[in-house]
């Protein structure tokens, strides 16, 4: 964006780094059908997983985060699955998976636990009592070793599709 | 899934039927995994898929190869194939162990 002041930047945050064991977790996995509880560790044994924090479902970064990443369809290249993470309940993740049109299951987390445990808490000015993940993006091997981390700065902040693009492993 | 549970239950949240059928999986302990479907009919291939039907509750277990639909008919199944009945049932008589 080319904006004539600045962007609000986000407070510096301790947050999980390349590196890192990613913290394991379960929640309601949302897929284009039903949900069921499924764990981080189930995903990773299957393989390098993309996991990608975004606002909750209707907020436009959201939007246009899916649509780029649906667009990108880095499953088909890469060896990557891709996996958001979101405070929006079941039912309403369930329609944003039909209304991207996106092929990526979606844990529901409304309480936003996981990203507290990511150090990706976010909260929301003017909306009291509601918190969400800061826009962030962790790419993880089979081990849950992060090998890739990006967590937003500024509000709003989009991930670096094309560097993240560079790091994922090949298929 | 890592230790996939033998038993998959297809559900809708507070539906009664649903209920009906976790409490008797609970009181036989067994390990199940609960998929949600949304409540609107059109909605639910998934169990359309699995069991030819759209009503839920429904089951899947992959232990016998049962799929079934009906909360009655779970319960009886359950009951015959996990329950205290199952050594009357054993023996193939009509209405038993699917």
């Amino acid at each position: 964006m080319d904006l004539d002041f600045d962007v609000v930047s986000l407070p510096d945050v301790d947050h999980v780094e390349a590196g890192d064991t990613a913290p394991d977790f379960t929640r309601p996995l949302v897929t284009d059908e039903f949900w069921e509880d499924a764990s981080l560790d189930d995903l990773v044994d299957e393989g390098p997983v993309l996991l990608v924090f975004t606002t909750m479902n209707g907020a436009f970064p959201a939007t246009y985060t899916w649509n780029e990443l649906r667009d990108r369809d880095w499953e088909a290249d890469y060896d990557v699955s891709v996996v958001g993470v979101t405070i929006s309940d079941p039912y309403d993740t369930i329609e944003l998976i039909r209304d991207r049109g996106i092929d990526y299951p979606v844990f529901s987390d409304p309480q936003n636990g996981v990203a507290a445990e990511y150090g990706v808490v976010h909260d929301l000015d003017g909306m009291t009592g509601v918190t969400e993940p800061r826009p962030s993006v962790f790419l993880l091997d089979a081990d849950r070793t992060v090998e890739y981390a990006w967590v937003a700065e500024e509000w709003p902040d989009f991930p670096p599709y094309d560097e993240i693009e560079d790091v994922l492993p090949t298929a | 899934m890592t230790d996939d549970p033998p038993i998959t239950l297809y559900r809708l949240q507070a539906c009664p039927f649903c209920e009906r059928v976790v409490r008797v999986l609970e009181s036989y302990d067994l390990d199940y995994r609960s998929r949600f479907v949304e409540p609107l009919h059109s909605r639910r291939n998934v169990i359309q898929r699995e069991s030819g039907k759209r009503t839920a509750p429904a089951i899947v277990d992959e232990s016998t190869g049962v799929t079934m639909s009906e909360s009655a008919n779970i319960v009886e199944y359950l009951h015959a194939t996990y329950g205290d009945e199952r050594a009357a049932t054993d023996g193939g008589e009509p209405g038993g162990a699917a």
